[in-house]
Formats: structure tokens, C-alpha cells, sequence
């Protein structure tokens, strides 16, 4: 490993000197699918308080982001669905969480842009809804747009299928999500990956997210992937009825 | 006999027509996968990131990375295509999507649709809701004509927190099928189940229709 490696051993070690009480995390996943459990373990153990995290959803109540929510280092969400995790439900009702949510469309496209260095752009999604308040609007042909702003964070936490040594990750199905979008809008952004290999395993052509975003990767396998909701059909003799 | 949530489906599968790219809602709107016509194509579009949802995978074959909207393990196509969540958004609120079947608490006569908050009580968040309704093409809401304790569903306005205003194209109940030809034009009566009047059905709408 040269002194300029993005490689990291562990979790632990990779948050290393970047967490502090709180800073503002994006975190990529969709349910508990392409969550980057190893890191959020990490944060937990670390004890940092007071995080502002930016995130689709808030895990259940033991997997995924529930995991801070219940040692209450979690000061404040950004979020479009906390419908799978009561402890989420509980500490906000109660007034102990703050939240904000945003449609899950403007809370992608917040991130994209923050990302992308634009510090804000005009949707129709929201208008006219408890989502406009306090927002400028602009009438454009008769439609009404209000304006939202990008996010950034000081880390962004994110998972992979395959990553090299240089930060190139690709995602599987639809565990990418978020993940992408998540990954540029880090000052410091962190990758697990299932696997992690040399550079040229990976095909040039094939890379979701190109390196220069990532900025520290540690192969988190092995991995104990989790299902939220079961669903199959039965095989069945000449039918393609779905069962649930 | 009032329509079952199958014969909802069923009814708004009707309004899908070839080659459409749809987003189905969670609830009755997932249901309305097993009715799509036998030879019609339509590709399913699932705002986690995926074009083209297969059926629910053989038991055995559940994979934790491959979910719909509703956290639902479900199976790839041939034609499958995965996206980032901003892509997938862009799709949505771009104007892509040819039609979307939501649930709903609330829709009002001028097309407004409340179905994320019961303030106080249920906070779950919107999830792509609002994005859904101000970036498809046509919107159909499947819902109970009443609710759970007997109140009309189909209003003068909306009391709930809204979703979106004037964003509903079609709206199928348990009991009737209301639509209007442009977000212009007032709702109409179009389609009465088996066993009720259209007496009973205005008794049961504050929402004013022609028809």
C-alpha cells in the first residue's frame, strides 16, 4: 500500500480522522438493500453524535440506519419513507428527531446536483404541497415550480458489488439506488464492496462510478445480505399466476 | 356486489395500452401486474432504480438486490435495465413514464391527490409520491369509495396533506369508475359496479361529476 492508497483494512479504519459530532452524512441504499451495513457499524461503534444524515430511508429498527437511531446519535434525517422503523416513528413524534422529508425524486436530484456543484434548481414535484412552504416558486408556462437546493455532506457512506484499488465501483441491480448519487456529494466519500480487485478486473466501460469520487474503500465482505419483504411465487405446473 | 380489489386491478389495467413504460403504486396498483392483456407489452418501471420488473422469483430464487419500490423481492427480465436513483427520477419527473396507478386517501373534484400524511398520527413519509404525480402523463387512483369508518373518499376538497393539486386523470373505486378527458375538464361517471345505483354513488361522493 503507497502512502496515497484509497485501500483501507477495515471499517473502522477507514472512518478513521474524518467523523466528528456533528457533521452531515449521505448515506446510499434503498431499504436494506445496498446499504453499506459494515461502515454504518462502524459509526455506530465510533460513538460520533449529533449526525445529520441524509438517507431514502432510516433502516428498520435492527438493521441499517435503525441501528443509530436507537444509540441516539442521530440528531437530524433527511428522508422520503421512515415507514419500516417504529423507534424512527416514536423519537419523532415525541419530538427527540428531527426531520425533514423530502419527495424521494427532489431528495436524488438534491444530492445529484450538490454533487455536481449546482447550488440549486426549480421542480413541479411538491408544488402546491407541504413540501413548497417557505420555498421560492417560479411560474413558467403556467406551471408551478419551486426551487430546491443541492446537498452535500462532509461523508458520504456508500456500497458496492465490485470496486479496484483506484475507487471504480459498479453496483448489482438494485442495490445501486442511491449509491451513485450518494457518492458524489461526499467531501470524503467511503465504499465497502463485496469485492474488491486490482485495476483492469473491472471494465472501463462498465463503471457506475468512476473513482475520483471515492476516496477510501475497504472490501467489507463477507456479507449476510438481508431481505425485507419475502415475496415469491409457487411453481406451478403450466401457470404464471403470482402468489404471494 | 361492489368490485373487489382484483376487479380494480383488473379495470385499471384496461387503461394500459402497448408499449407503455407504467409505474404501479404499492397496495391494489401492484395487482394490476397479473392483468395486463395476453401480447400487450408494457414495461414496469420501479423507482428503486429498475425498468422492466419481472413476476415475484421461484422460492429459492429470492435475491436481497433485487427489489421493487416495495421492498418486494421480484425477478429480472431479458429486457431488464437498472438506474441510479437520480435516473430514475429523471424518468419520472421528465415526463417518461405514459401512466401511473396509485392508492389514495383523498382525491378532490378538481384532481387533487392526498395519499402520504394523517398528520399527527401516520409519518411515514412520501416516498416518490409527489414526483410520480407532477411528472406522468396520466395518473389512475385505486381506492375504497369510503374509508374504513364510512367516510367518502371522493371529495369537494381535500382535508388531508396533498400529495399534489390537480393530478388525477382516473379514478377507480370499489363501487365506480370516474374520469375526465383533460386536467381542464370536470370528472364524469363513467362506470357503475354490479349492484349499485347511481343514486348510492352520489349519496356517497362529495366530489360533484357530471354524469
Amino acid at each position: 500500500m503507497t502512502s496515497s492508497s484509497k485501500v483501507y483494512p477495515d471499517a473502522e479504519r477507514a472512518l478513521s480522522g474524518i467523523l466528528r459530532d456533528g457533521i452531515t452524512l449521505c448515506c446510499g441504499g434503498f431499504g436494506l438493500c445496498g446499504v453499506p451495513d459494515k461502515l454504518i457499524a462502524a459509526l455506530h461503534a465510533s460513538g460520533v453524535r449529533d449526525l445529520t444524515v441524509v438517507s431514502n430511508n432510516a433502516g428498520t429498527d435492527d438493521a441499517g440506519l435503525g441501528l443509530l437511531l436507537k444509540s441516539r446519535q442521530i440528531r437530524k434525517m433527511i428522508s422520503s419513507y421512515v415507514g419500516e422503523n417504529k423507534e424512527f416513528e416514536r423519537q419523532y413524534l415525541a419530538g427527540e428527531l428531527e426531520l425533514e422529508f423530502n419527495p424521494q425524486g427532489t431528495l436524488a436530484e438534491r444530492v445529484r446536483a450538490g454533487g455536481a456543484g449546482i447550488y440549486a434548481f426549480f421542480t413541479k414535484t411538491g408544488a402546491g404541497t407541504l413540501v413548497a412552504e417557505g420555498k421560492e416558486t417560479r411560474v413558467v408556462n403556467g406551471e408551478t415550480y419551486i426551487m430546491e437546493t443541492g446537498i452535500v455532506a462532509d461523508v458520504s457512506l456508500v456500497k458496492a458489488w465490485k470496486g479496484d484499488t483506484e475507487g471504480n465501483l459498479v453496483y448489482r441491480k438494485t442495490a445501486r439506488n442511491f449509491n451513485p448519487n450518494m457518492a458524489t456529494a461526499g467531501s470524503i466519500t467511503v465504499a465497502e464492496v463485496e469485492e474488491l480487485v486490482e485495476p483492469g478486473a473491472l471494465h472501463p466501460d462498465a463503471i457506475h462510478t468512476p473513482g475520483i469520487y471515492v476516496h477510501r474503500i475497504i472490501n467489507g465482505s463477507p456479507y449476510h445480505k438481508k431481505i425485507e419483504k419475502r415475496t415469491v411465487r409457487k411453481r406451478m405446473e403450466g401457470s404464471d399466476a403470482v402468489v404471494s | 356486489m361492489p368490485w373487489s380489489r382484483e376487479d380494480m386491478a383488473a379495470r385499471a389495467a384496461r387503461e394500459l395500452k402497448d408499449g407503455f413504460y407504467v409505474n404501479l403504486g404499492i397496495g391494489i396498483p401492484t395487482l394490476v401486474a397479473n392483468y395486463i392483456a395476453p401480447g400487450m407489452k408494457v414495461v414496469l418501471q420501479s423507482e428503486n432504480g429498475m425498468l422492466g420488473i419481472g413476476p415475484f422469483p421461484y422460492e429459492g430464487e429470492e435475491d436481497p438486490d433485487l427489489i421493487n419500490a416495495g421492498k418486494e423481492t421480484v425477478s429480472e427480465l431479458a429486457s431488464s435495465a437498472y438506474f441510479s436513483s437520480a435516473d430514475s427520477f429523471a424518468m419520472i419527473r421528465g415526463g417518461h413514464i405514459d401512466m401511473a396507478v396509485l392508492g389514495a386517501m383523498e382525491v378532490s373534484e378538481n384532481g387533487d391527490l392526498a395519499n402520504w400524511m394523517v398528520p399527527g398520527k401516520m409519518v411515514k413519509g412520501m416516498g416518490g409520491a409527489m414526483d410520480l404525480v407532477a411528472g406522468v402523463k396520466r395518473v389512475v387512483v385505486v381506492m375504497e369509495h369510503t374509508s374504513k369508518n364510512g367516510e367518502p373518499k371522493f371529495k369537494l376538497h381535500c382535508e388531508l396533506p396533498l400529495t399534489g393539486t390537480n393530478v388525477v386523470d382516473m379514478v377507480i373505486t370499489d363501487l365506480a369508475v370516474f374520469s375526465r378527458a383533460s386536467r381542464k375538464d370536470p370528472f364524469k361517471l363513467t362506470e357503475i359496479a354490479p349492484g349499485t345505483t347511481a343514486g348510492e354513488i352520489r349519496s356517497k361522493t362529495p366530489a360533484r361529476y357530471l354524469g
